[in-house]
């Protein structure tokens, strides 16, 4: 009875907070769902835009595909994807696309011994790595690509996303892209058929936890878990002939020499011919109507987004994100004029 | 006023005036009217599950038509998982949910029943209610606690220290070996279905601690009284007598076991093909539902999950009118 007692003069307390605070929020709450990968900064970028503004946004990090069913529904306000829908798709949906934040996948194994950069790999070997047509880490063709490193005779165990996700779609496509053999076998996409020496965990940490405890595993995570698991990663041969490592600065560099004032905003940012950059770069995009049946939310969206560009970079880049760079937030924002 | 005291007053009132008779009678009928709608009300709450069970089932079944219209009645037998080119089948998933949960049953069986035994019959009485509660507190554990503690610790236990030792002991055997073939990597079948045996364990044993409580201590004394030994007493006195109980925890056990998600996509590795080791990675039913359906793109793939979940709502539903049945049986022959 005491409890309940304690309820019930709570109540009004309440409504009392709520009555203050009401008026702002109701004026601008919006909603979005969509890809988990941006859900981090979205979110850190919600609190600081709430903070300054009063102005509420929720994300709701399900899958990609569950925020463009989400749009599509109308249930948000603006959806999120990892993997970019197609121009025709766009324009029959009505919806505008905008990248807001770019990552990358790493490459990262487990060789005792070996270091960050220690393991030089092209795309070619690595798409034979990951599809299992190299079965050990002595291999010749690996080790053609490392003279001098000691390689040893340990099976090689593939490890992946075991969810649908965005950093399988970067990476297979990447895979895809130099080796037929491998788009054949594997795939390219959210989900794809990995070979038998393969071991799925669930989650960026789950494939860390996997390459941390299996010695000869090689996998692939995004660079703001990597970065916090402290991995190995492998240097990849970009484009340019040069072997890098994942770092926000190659990263932003493959976005460098990107040409993003294509239709939908989403030019393919795989393999870049930047001299520095790290060739499994991606960026994540959210979808908006062009024109929606509540302009007031319409614009609170371009309001939220136009103030995280221009304030949000640096929480992005703490997160582990790599921040769009200056001459495209300029088109993004002129992108955002067509939403109404 | 219950209504028992009220019709014990009406019929005290027989005899009196009509007029007052009218009233009481009115007021019965108020009373029946409210075990009326006491009545429906209730019914309508039992229909609410059978309604919600039968939505579940039609909605899986809708969605999983384009699926089971494209593959046909083989999708519950083909051997392939395949999403980039949308060649799907059940088989990898039916037999990593089986797989894992007959090791499960075999390692949990025994153990509860070991617990259950001990807690009943040997236990001294000022640990038996401690212990009681620790297996109880031990089945309110989040399975997502079981999964994490199975990849982060579990596991690289089990690959350094149990399964080198599994190969030397077993490997040489003929068929035996090659269910331990296969790289040590800790996570596969063989992890799922120890972390899982370790989540029915509180369910199994509590259920059969609450079934040996209920044999009469009548029964047990003249046992011991003609001189059993506790094993017999166990074996011939308790047992018989609880096995309808006992079949019901291994079912519900078993259920749970079939159905449990977070727990096994952590540790079975994930892997959409079947092996003969259980050192391999595999998969579940309920692991792809709970891996694919974030990002599966509509059409054949999402339908496709569909009919898996609708595979494994048929699984358990076999399941339990299996033990259905084998309770029924058990109860016939002991004449009950």
């Amino acid at each position: 009875m005491k409890k309940l007692m304690k309820k019930w003069t709570a109540i009004p307390l309440a409504a009392a907070v709520l009555a203050m605070t009401a008026p702002v929020a109701m004026a601008a709450n919006i909603t979005g769902a969509g890809a988990t990968f941006p859900f981090a900064v979205y979110t850190k970028w919600a609190e600081a835009y709430n903070a300054k503004t009063g102005n509420q946004v929720n994300y709701q990090g399900i899958g990609s595909s569950g925020g463009i069913k989400q749009i599509k529904a109308k249930t948000v306000d603006f959806g999120g994807t990892d993997a970019p829908l197609k121009v025709g798709d766009l324009k029959e949906a009505g919806l505008v696309q905008l990248p807001t934040v770019m990552g990358g996948a790493t490459i990262v194994v487990n060789l005792p011994g070996f270091k960050s950069g220690d393991l030089k790999l092209d795309g070619a070997t690595a798409a034979s790595v990951f599809s299992g047509a190299i079965k050990k880490w002595n291999d010749p063709a690996i080790a053609s690509l490392n003279p001098g490193a000691k390689l040893p005779d340990t099976a090689i165990t593939v490890a992946h996303r075991s969810d649908g996700s965005g950093t399988t779609f970067a990476v297979t496509n990447y895979l895809a892209k130099q080796s037929e053999a491998f788009k054949s076998s594997v795939g390219a996409g959210t989900t794809v058929n990995w070979p038998a020496n393969a071991v799925g965990g669930k989650g960026n940490p789950g494939v860390a936890a996997n390459v941390t405890k299996i010695v000869g595993a090689v996998g692939y995570v995004d660079i703001a878990d990597a970065m916090k698991n402290n991995m190995t990663f492998v240097a990849l041969k970009n484009k340019a002939g040069k072997f890098v490592l994942p770092t926000q600065q190659t990263i932003a560099d493959a976005a460098a020499g990107a040409d993003f004032k294509v239709e939908g905003m989403a030019p393919d940012l795989l393999d870049q011919t930047h001299e520095n950059a790290w060739p499994i770069t991606s960026a994540t995009y959210v979808l908006v109507y062009e024109k929606g049946s509540d302009a007031a939310k319409q614009q609170s969206v371009v309001d939220f987004f136009t103030w995280s560009l221009s304030n949000g970079q640096k929480m992005a880049e703490e997160l582990g994100f790599v921040a769009l760079p200056a001459s495209v937030v300029k088109m993004v924002e002129a992108e955002m004029k067509k939403i109404k | 006023m219950d209504p028992a005291t009220m019709v014990g007053q009406v019929s005290s009132m027989v005899g009196k005036s009509m007029e007052q008779t009218d009233v009481h009678s009115a007021r019965v009928k108020v009373f029946q009217w409210q075990d009326g709608v006491f009545h429906k009300v209730t019914l309508l709450f039992a229909l609410l599950v059978l309604a919600g069970l039968f939505g579940i089932l039609v909605s899986l079944a809708i969605e999983a038509i384009p699926a089971l219209r494209e593959f046909g009645p083989s999708f519950v037998w083909t051997n392939v998982w395949n999403v980039p080119e949308e060649k799907f089948g059940a088989v990898i998933a039916i037999y990593g949910t089986v797989v894992t949960s007959l090791i499960a049953l075999f390692i949990a069986v025994p153990v509860s029943f070991g617990i259950a035994l001990f807690l009943t019959e040997t236990c001294p009485a000022w640990l038996r209610r401690p212990l009681g509660t620790a297996i109880e507190l031990l089945a309110g554990v989040p399975s997502i606690i079981y999964g994490i503690w199975g990849l982060f610790i579990f596991a690289p236990l089990f690959s350094e220290h149990v399964q080198p030792y599994l190969q030397g002991a077993f490997g040489s055997i003929p068929v035996v070996g090659g269910w331990f073939s296969g790289p040590p990597i800790g996570i596969g079948i063989l992890a799922a279905g120890i972390v899982l045996a370790l989540m029915v364990i509180p369910f199994i044993a509590s259920v059969m601690r609450d079934v040996f409580e209920t044999v009469p201590s009548v029964l047990k004394e003249s046992a011991y009284g003609v001189g059993c030994t506790t094993w017999e007493v166990v074996w011939n006195v308790v047992l018989p007598y609880t096995r309808v109980g006992v079949v019901g925890g291994v079912m519900l056990g078993l259920g749970r076991a079939l159905g449990e998600t977070m727990a096994v996509t952590f540790v079975i590795g994930n892997a959409n093909r079947i092996t003969g080791s259980l050192f391999a990675p595999g998969n579940s039913i309920a692991s792809v539902l709970a891996n694919e359906f974030g990002e599966a793109s509509p059409g054949l793939h999402v339908s496709s999950l569909f009919a898996l979940g609708l595979v494994l709502f048929v699984i358990t539903f076999i399941v339990l009118s299996l033990s259905r049945w084998l309770i029924r049986r058990g109860t016939v022959k002991q004449g009950h």
